[in-house]
C-alpha cells in the first residue's frame, strides 16, 4: 500500500466570508420531518427554505427507508379509532408520551401516507405478490403488520420515500441549502427568549459563515446521540440514527430559552454500540422480523406465548390479540424497558428462556428460522420488511444475497445470550443512550407545534414524547402548514448584529491550533465517559453533581484544545460542543427529578421510591437570560382534550394548503 | 529482489474500508459522493477517477452510495469483518458468514 497523502481541500475556502438569504418559513433539517414540512408550507403559497447539514436527497434516520407506517388508526381497514390509538400509546408510557404529536400522527399517518403515494411512492401490493396472505386487504391492497386482525400498522415499500420527497420539494420551488449545518437561532434584537427572526449555519465543505432570516422556523433536527457512548474508530457504525443527529436543535434552542421536558430519561442501548452488528441483520423476531421463528443449536423451537401466558402453537396467532384483549402494541419481546401495560403486550418469546437455556433445554447459539414459516411470512419478512427498512436494501439484502445467503435455506444467526446480557444484544449497563429509539425528551410545544419562544416550531423525534417515521411525517406536514400561518401574520424581525457577531467568533474558535490541540472525536469521548460515569445506570445527587463539575470543567478548559484542520471537522467540533450541551441539560434534568422512575428508566438510588404519585408529571427545564436553569412541571396528559384541539387546526391547515393550489391553478 | 520502499506513516483509521469500488464501472461521477449522509468522500483531485475516502471511520453503512451510484455496480459495501454475521444451512448444519 503507497503512503497514505493528504489531500488540498476540494471546495474553495470561505472561512469568514457571509452569505445571507431570506425567507419567510425556514426548516432546520431536511429529514423526514423537515422535507414534509417544507412541503406544507410551500403548499400555503409561503417562500420556504431548508438547511440540510448533509444533503437532503438521502440525509436523516429516514433516508434509507421506513417498512413501518406505524399507529395509522385513520386507514380505511383499522379497527381502532385515532382517539383510542392515542390512549392506548400514552397509558401504554405511562403517561410520558406526547398525545399532540400522537394524535397528530395517528389521525393523519394514513392521510398523509397517500400524498406519498401521489408523489410516486408505492404504499400497496399493485403487484398483487402477496395475494392470499392473512396480512394483506384485497380490496385495498393494504399490508399490514403485527395485528392483523385490527389493522393499523402498515407496512410499505419506503427505501425510496425520501428521494421522491425531496424531488418534490424541488418541484415546488422550495429552496434547499446542503451542506450547511445550523449553529444558532437569532431572536428579535437579540434578546433571550424573544421571537425568532433567523438562524446562523456554517458551510460544511466551504466554512463560509450563513444567516438567513426567517419569519417563523422550524426545528426538524432528531435527537442528540453520542451522549453516553463513543467510539473513534467506528464513529458511525456505532450510532443508529446517522452521524448528523446530535442534538443541534436541542442545544441551539436551549441557549435562546426554549423549554424541553423528559430530558431525564435514558436507557440501555440496544444498537450504539461498538460491539454491535449491521442493524435488522441478525436474527431476531422484533420489529422489523415480527414474527419470525426462533430455533436453538438444535433446530428446536422456542414457543412464542401470549400476554396471558398462553403457548402459542401456530405462527398466526402471534398475529392475533390474545383472549380478552382487543387489540396489541408491538410484540416480539424485546428486552430493553420499560415493558407496557398488559393489556396491549403483543405475543413474544416464552419469558424465562434464559433461565431453561441455562438448565439445557435449549441450546445456545440461536437462529431465525424463516424457513419454516408460512411462504408469505418468509416473503414479506425478508424482501419487504429487511429490504424497505431502513438501511437493509444494499448492507442486508444485497450483501447477504451476494454472499450467498437464502432465506428459504438459511438461518441467521442471533446474538443474543452469547455476551452473558440476555435477549437483544442490550449493551452493559454505561452503554446509555439518550433517545436512540423509544420516545424521549425533547422540545415542549403547544396544539400549533410551536415552543414557547414565538415563531420557533418543532417537528419529529426532536418533540418530547414523540417517535417513528409516520410521527415525523404527519407532525412535520401539520407543523409546515402552521409555521406558513404563522408566518402570515408577521413581519421580519430586525437581526441584532452583537448577536450574528458573536456567533460568528464562535463559530470559527477552533480552527486556531494549539500546542495541546485535540480532535473533536476525543473531546466527544471525554463527554461521554462523565456521562458514563457520572449519569448513568445508577444516579444520586452526589453523582450528578460531580457530572455537571465535569461537563463543566471540559466545557471551560478543554473545549478551547479542539482544533478543526477544514470545514468538515469544523462542523464536528461544532456538534460535539452542541452535545456536550445536550449532557449538560440531561444531567440538569436528572438534578431535578427526586425520585425513581421506571417508565422513564430513572433509578435515583437516594430518592428510591418508583413513581410516587406526587412526581408523576413531566418536568420542564429552560434556561433564563442570566443562564440559570428553571425548573417547572406539567400534569401528565396536559394537552387536554384531543379532538377539539386538533380538529380545527388540522382543517385550517389543510385549507391553507388547498387555497393556495387553487390560486397557483387559476 | 528490489528494497521495498517503507514509509513511516501514522495509524490509519480503522475500520479503514468501508466501501470499494471497481475501476471497471466508476467514472468518477461524484454521485456517491454528493449523496453520502456522513460525507464520507472527497472527490478526487483527478478527474473521472472515484472519489476519496476521506472519512472512512465515519461511514454509517447505509448503503446510499451504493444504490444511489449511476453507474450500478461502481462501489460496494464492505463490512467491518467483526460485523460479518453468520448463519447455517438448515438441511446440512454448514456454517457461512457474510462476506
Ligand atoms: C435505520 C433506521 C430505520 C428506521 N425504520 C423505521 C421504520 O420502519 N418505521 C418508523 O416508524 N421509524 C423508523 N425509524 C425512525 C425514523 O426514521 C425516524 O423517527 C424519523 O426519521 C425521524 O424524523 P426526523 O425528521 O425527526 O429526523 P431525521 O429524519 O433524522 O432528520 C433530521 C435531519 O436533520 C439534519 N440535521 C441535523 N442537525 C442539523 C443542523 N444543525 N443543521 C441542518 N440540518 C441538521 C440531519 O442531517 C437530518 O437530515 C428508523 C430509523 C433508523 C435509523
Ligand atoms: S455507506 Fe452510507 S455513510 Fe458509508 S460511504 Fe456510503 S453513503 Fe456514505
Ligand atoms: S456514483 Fe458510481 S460511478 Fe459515480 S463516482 Fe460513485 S461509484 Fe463512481
Amino acid at each position: 500500500m503507497s503512503a497514505p497523502s493528504s489531500y488540498t481541500w476540494p471546495y474553495p475556502i470561505r472561512y469568514g466570508q457571509q452569505d445571507t438569504h431570506e425567507t419567510d418559513v425556514l426548516i432546520l433539517g431536511g429529514g423526514i420531518a423537515g422535507v414534509w414540512a417544507a412541503i406544507a408550507a410551500r403548499r400555503t403559497g409561503a417562500r420556504v427554505m431548508i438547511m440540510e447539514k448533509a444533503d437532503t436527497r438521502r440525509s436523516g434516520a429516514g433516508g434509507t427507508g421506513v417498512d413501518h407506517w406505524n399507529y395509522a388508526a385513520d386507514n380505511p381497514c383499522s379497527t381502532i379509532t385515532p382517539e383510542e390509538m392515542t390512549q392506548a400509546l400514552v397509558d401504554n408510557h405511562y403517561g410520558y408520551r406526547s398525545g399532540i404529536s400522537t394524535y397528530i400522527f395517528t389521525s393523519s399517518a394514513y392521510e398523509t401516507l397517500l400524498e406519498m403515494e401521489a408523489m410516486g411512492g408505492k404504499v400497496r401490493d399493485t403487484d398483487d405478490e402477496y395475494k392470499g396472505a392473512p396480512f394483506r386487504d384485497e380490496r385495498t391492497k393494504l399490508l399490514f403488520a403485527y395485528d392483523y386482525q385490527n389493522r393499523y400498522t402498515l407496512r410499505v415499500w419506503g427505501a425510496n420515500y425520501k428521494p421522491l420527497l425531496r424531488r418534490q420539494c424541488k418541484k415546488l420551488g422550495v429552496e434547499i441549502l446542503d451542506r450547511t449545518s445550523a449553529t444558532a437561532l437569532l431572536t428579535e434584537n437579540g434578546v433571550h427568549g424573544a421571537r425568532i427572526v433567523g438562524v446562523t449555519g456554517v458551510d460544511c465543505h466551504t466554512g463560509a459563515f450563513v444567516v438567513v432570516r426567517a419569519k417563523a422556523v422550524i426545528l426538524a433536527t432528531n435527537r442528540p446521540q453520542r451522549i453516553f457512548t463513543f467510539s473513534s474508530e467506528q464513529r458511525g457504525s456505532a450510532v443508529h440514527r446517522g452521524g448528523s443527529n446530535v442534538g443541534n436543535g436541542y442545544a441551539m434552542a436551549w441557549r435562546i430559552g426554549a423549554e424541553f421536558t423528559m430530558m431525564e430519561k435514558t436507557m440501555r442501548t440496544v444498537f450504539a454500540s461498538p460491539y454491535n452488528f449491521p442493524i435488522y441483520g441478525s436474527g431476531n423476531m422484533h420489529n422489523t422480523w415480527y414474527p419470525a421463528t426462533i430455533v436453538d443449536a438444535n433446530n428446536k423451537e422456542v414457543p412464542w406465548v401470549d400476554c396471558n401466558g398462553k403457548i402459542l402453537t401456530s405462527v398466526e396467532e402471534r398475529c392475533r390479540p390474545a383472549e380478552g384483549q382487543k387489540f396489541f402494541l408491538m410484540g416480539g419481546g424485546n428486552a430493553y424497558p420499560p415493558p407496557g401495560l398488559k393489556q396491549y403486550a403483543g405475543p413474544k418469546l416464552i419469558p424465562d428462556l434464559e433461565a431453561r437455556m441455562l438448565k439445557g433445554e435449549f441450546t445456545p447459539p440461536f437462529y431465525a428460522d424463516l424457513t419454516s414459516m408460512p411462504w408469505y411470512e418468509r416473503k414479506v419478512i425478508w424482501g419487504l420488511m429487511v429490504g424497505q427498512e431502513g438501511k437493509t436494501r444494499i448492507p442486508i439484502v444485497q450483501t447477504y444475497e451476494k454472499a450467498g445467503f437464502d432465506p428459504a435455506q438459511d438461518m441467521l444467526q442471533a446474538y443474543d445470550f452469547l455476551r452473558g446480557q440476555g435477549m437483544a444484544e442490550t449493551g452493559a449497563p454505561q452503554e446509555r443512550t439518550f433517545g436512540e429509539i423509544g420516545v424521549a425528551g425533547g422540545l415542549l410545544v403547544n396544539w400549533d407545534l410551536m415552543s414557547n419562544i414565538p415563531g420557533l416550531f418543532g417537528a419529529g423525534d426532536l418533540l418530547f414524547g414523540s417517535q417513528d417515521h409516520g410521527n415525523a411525517a404527519t407532525t412535520g406536514r401539520y407543523a409546515g402548514a402552521r409555521a406558513a400561518l404563522y408566518a402570515r401574520g408577521v413581519r421580519h424581525g430586525e437581526l441584532a448584529a452583537v448577536q450574528v457577531e458573536r456567533e460568528k467568533k464562535r463559530v470559527y474558535v477552533p480552527l486556531a491550533e494549539s500546542p495541546d490541540s485535540m480532535d473533536w472525536k476525543e473531546l466527544n469521548f471525554g463527554v461521554a465517559r462523565v456521562m458514563q460515569n457520572y449519569c448513568s445506570e445508577l444516579k444520586n445527587e452526589e453523582l450528578l453533581t460531580l457530572a455537571e463539575t465535569w461537563l463543566a470543567d471540559i466545557e471551560q478548559n478543554e473545549v478551547r484544545r479542539v482544533s478543526a484542520k477544514n470545514p468538515h471537522q469544523l462542523m464536528r467540533t461544532l456538534d460535539v460542543i452542541d452535545i456536550l450541551t445536550c449532557a449538560q441539560m440531561i444531567v440538569q434534568a436528572s438534578q431535578a427529578r427526586k425520585a425513581s422512575s421506571h417508565v422513564l428508566s430513572f433509578n435515583r438510588i437516594d430518592y428510591p421510591a418508583v413513581d410516587p404519585p406526587e412526581w408523576r408529571k413531566y418536568l420542564v427545564i429552560g434556561r433564563d437570560a442570566g443562564g440559570q436553569t428553571r425548573v417547572t412541571d406539567r400534569p401528565l396528559g396536559f394537552w387536554g382534550d384531543l379532538p377539539s384541539n386538533y380538529g380545527p387546526r388540522h382543517a385550517e391547515n389543510i385549507a391553507a394548503m388547498q387555497a393556495a393550489q387553487t390560486t397557483a391553478a387559476t | 529482489m528490489d528494497t521495498p520502499v517503507v514509509y513511516a506513516t501514522p495509524n490509519p483509521p480503522t475500520p479503514g474500508r468501508p466501501v470499494i469500488f471497481n475501476p471497471a464501472v466508476c467514472n468518477g461521477c461524484n454521485t456517491c459522493a454528493a449523496v453520502c449522509p456522513e460525507d464520507v468522500f472527497i472527490p478526487n483531485p483527478v478527474k473521472g477517477e472515484s472519489p476519496i475516502i476521506l472519512h472512512p471511520e465515519e461511514c454509517w453503512y447505509c448503503g446510499v452510495c451504493v444504490d444511489d451510484c449511476n453507474h450500478g455496480g461502481g462501489i460496494r459495501l464492505n463490512h467491518p469483518l467483526q460485523q460479518r454475521v453468520r448463519w447455517k444451512r438448515k438441511a446440512t448444519g454448514e456454517h457461512f458468514r457474510m462476506r
